[in-house]
């Protein structure tokens, strides 16, 4: 008889050795820590909820909801929150603004027209782009863009919702062109040799067939980018400043719902006060309002993904 | 030719142009951004500033506090995350079953990617600073880092494993392997590279981020270099964080700020070029 052994004597002298027992075990502690994200999102709302509804014990619904006077450590305090829902707005305005028209024709460019090479310069620049912290550009919106700005528009404020708003914008460039650009890559070749075929331009075939039929993955694109701003933090905290006034100016200083969290557990509000409880009702509303812009991204790109 | 033609090729080459200034703008950007940086931080960054401490006085300040702080967050941070995110990864490509459960984690994990970096500040406040009593040390700041990141290292692991070829896991099951075997042995070797450069990503921004910690409660005040994971900290952002709102009134500040921005810019780009480099030299082909 031969040393050889048959693959089914294998497979049974490898059951019988003790590291089988692992194999029952493995599939428990990996699902285990698979719920560590979902206990991590519990933790989220639990968290969220359960302090807002202590502040809203105390402060009434219409006041947090629908008062523009903001004054948390007044004499007489006031938490109407829509001076910090005009902040985030205007400031994210402003960034897409900036964002889309350059992020997206920056991707009809790298999509349609780009050399291989050029594209080869570009998609790292822009990859570098993403990847500075917010810190930096917060910094970098405040010492240099903002005294930029009054060059140009001399009753700037220090601290006003133009620059924040333009630096966001160009930090989310990147993913505006990327994500839109991966939208029009989808696009099949025949589409648009049939249009060039037909006697169109670049520009006429990129405008009538690309971007239409790349429209879905285009808007998700858009919006995952304002829900990327309304969460911004650093750069709105820097230069935007603290002012809880409720104004569409933006030469003036502007406090987002991000910049109100910061603001108020760096001055460390002692807890169980009012103040302390209104970060997690503006923190239930961030979160409410970022959930719904990513589930919808969510919806528009799966309807792009089914055509092809 | 026809003056309709001329007109549109025209139009063409005019936005043609356009785009491609739109594409360099990011590059303009990225440029002015580098310059302006570096130039404020000439002749403040030197040696006795990588080393020195914090100080009220500009002249004598130094990060080493905040190198020190940052460090030891990585250091609690990254077994935390690669451990759990590998085995999500795992679980979800390997083991779980298309299904309610599956898909139910897939969006869970997707979402947390959306969730602005301060709410989990909030949730690190709440849950390891007060809840679990650990203050805003070293060893809160790190755990909240590593959720925020997990996303990030899940997603990037799941890919590395996709990309393992089939036929890898049938030769070894045919070869008499249990699952885990073959897992341990055979898939996850061959997706290493993969996840080691999705675990970069995700240190690197857990290095930059401010806003967490900011909300943990991480002080202003001057510290002294921490010495346990129980101590409190500061880390490199809040210190370019807190320099930047002060340097209203000291405007030598603002040179300290670009100076730590500098030193953190060099990390991140030292990180990067590692995934970079690992992911090209790893590329194989099947």
């Amino acid at each position: 008889m031969d040393n050889r052994v048959g693959a089914r004597e294998l497979i049974r002298q490898n059951m019988a050795k003790k590291t089988g027992r692992l194999d029952k075990a493995m599939p428990v502690v990996l699902f285990l820590a698979a719920s560590v994200s979902v206990l991590t999102t519990i933790g989220i709302v639990l968290t969220l909820v359960f302090d807002a509804a202590m502040f809203f014990r105390r402060v009434p619904w219409h006041e947090f909801f629908g008062s523009t006077e903001l004054a948390p450590l007044g004499p007489e305090p006031k938490f109407g929150m829509l001076p910090l829902l005009n902040g985030t707005i205007m400031t994210s305005l402003i960034a897409m603004v900036v964002a889309v028209p350059i992020g997206l024709t920056a991707a009809i460019y790298l999509s349609e027209y780009a050399s291989d090479r050029t594209r080869a310069y570009v998609k790292p620049v822009m990859e570098v782009l993403a990847g500075i912290p917010t810190i930096v550009y917060g910094f970098f919106a405040y010492s240099y863009v903002t005294p930029l700005l009054s060059h140009l528009i001399p009753s700037l404020g220090a601290k006003n919702a133009l620059s924040p708003g333009i630096v966001m914008g160009i930090m989310i460039i990147p993913m505006v062109a990327s994500l839109s650009e991966d939208a029009m890559n989808a696009v099949p070749r025949s589409m648009r040799e049939g249009a060039l075929a037909l006697g169109s331009t670049k520009l006429e075939m990129t405008w009538k067939v690309v971007i239409p039929a790349a429209l879905s993955g285009i808007i998700a694109s858009f919006v995952l980018a304002v829900s990327r701003a309304i969460g911004e933090t650093m750069i709105v905290t820097i230069a935007g400043g603290s002012s809880k006034q409720f104004t569409f100016d933006v030469t003036q200083s502007m406090q987002t719902m991000t910049a109100y969290i910061v603001e108020f557990t760096s001055g460390d509000a002692g807890s169980g006060t009012v103040g302390y409880y209104s970060l997690y009702a503006v923190g239930l509303t961030l979160f409410v309002f970022t959930l719904l812009m990513n589930m919808l991204a969510q919806r528009i790109s799966k309807k792009f993904r089914e055509r092809y | 030719m026809n003056r309709r033609i001329r007109v549109r090729l025209w139009l063409n080459n005019l936005l043609k142009t356009a785009f491609m200034l739109s594409a360099l703008f990011a590059l303009g950007v990225l440029t002015v951004l580098l310059v302006q940086i570096v130039s404020q931080s000439v002749g403040w960054l030197d040696w006795p500033f990588l080393t020195g401490k914090l100080s009220i006085q500009p002249e004598r300040a130094g990060i080493l506090g905040a190198i020190v702080g940052t460090l030891g967050m990585m250091i609690v941070a990254a077994p935390v995350t690669l451990v759990l995110g590998v085995c999500t990864a795992i679980y979800l490509e390997e083991y779980a079953r298309d299904g309610k459960i599956k898909s139910f984690i897939q969006t869970n994990i997707a979402n947390l990617a959306g969730v602005p970096s301060v709410i989990f500040g909030l949730l690190g406040l709440t849950v390891f600073a007060r809840m679990f009593q650990l203050g805003a040390s070293i060893l809160a700041g790190g755990l909240t880092m590593s959720l925020l990141v997990l996303p990030i290292v899940v997603v990037s692991s799941q890919e590395a494993l996709r990309s393992v070829p089939q036929y890898l896991r049938e030769a070894s099951y045919g070869m008499g392997a249990t699952k885990w075997q073959t897992i341990r042995r055979v898939v996850l070797p061959a997706s290493v590279p993969g996840m080691l450069t999705g675990f970069i990503l995700a240190l690197s921004r857990a290095i930059g981020e401010t806003a967490p910690l900011v909300v943990l409660g991480i002080p202003v005040l001057l510290l002294p270099i921490p010495d346990s994971f129980m101590d409190t900290f500061t880390a490199l952002p809040v210190q370019i964080y807190y320099w930047t709102l002060d340097a209203v009134l000291t405007p030598e500040y603002a040179n300290l700020a670009a100076a730590a921005i500098v030193v953190l810019l060099v990390v991140l780009f030292a990180l990067n070029s590692a995934a970079i480099w690992i992911r090209n030299k790893f590329r194989k082909r099947y």
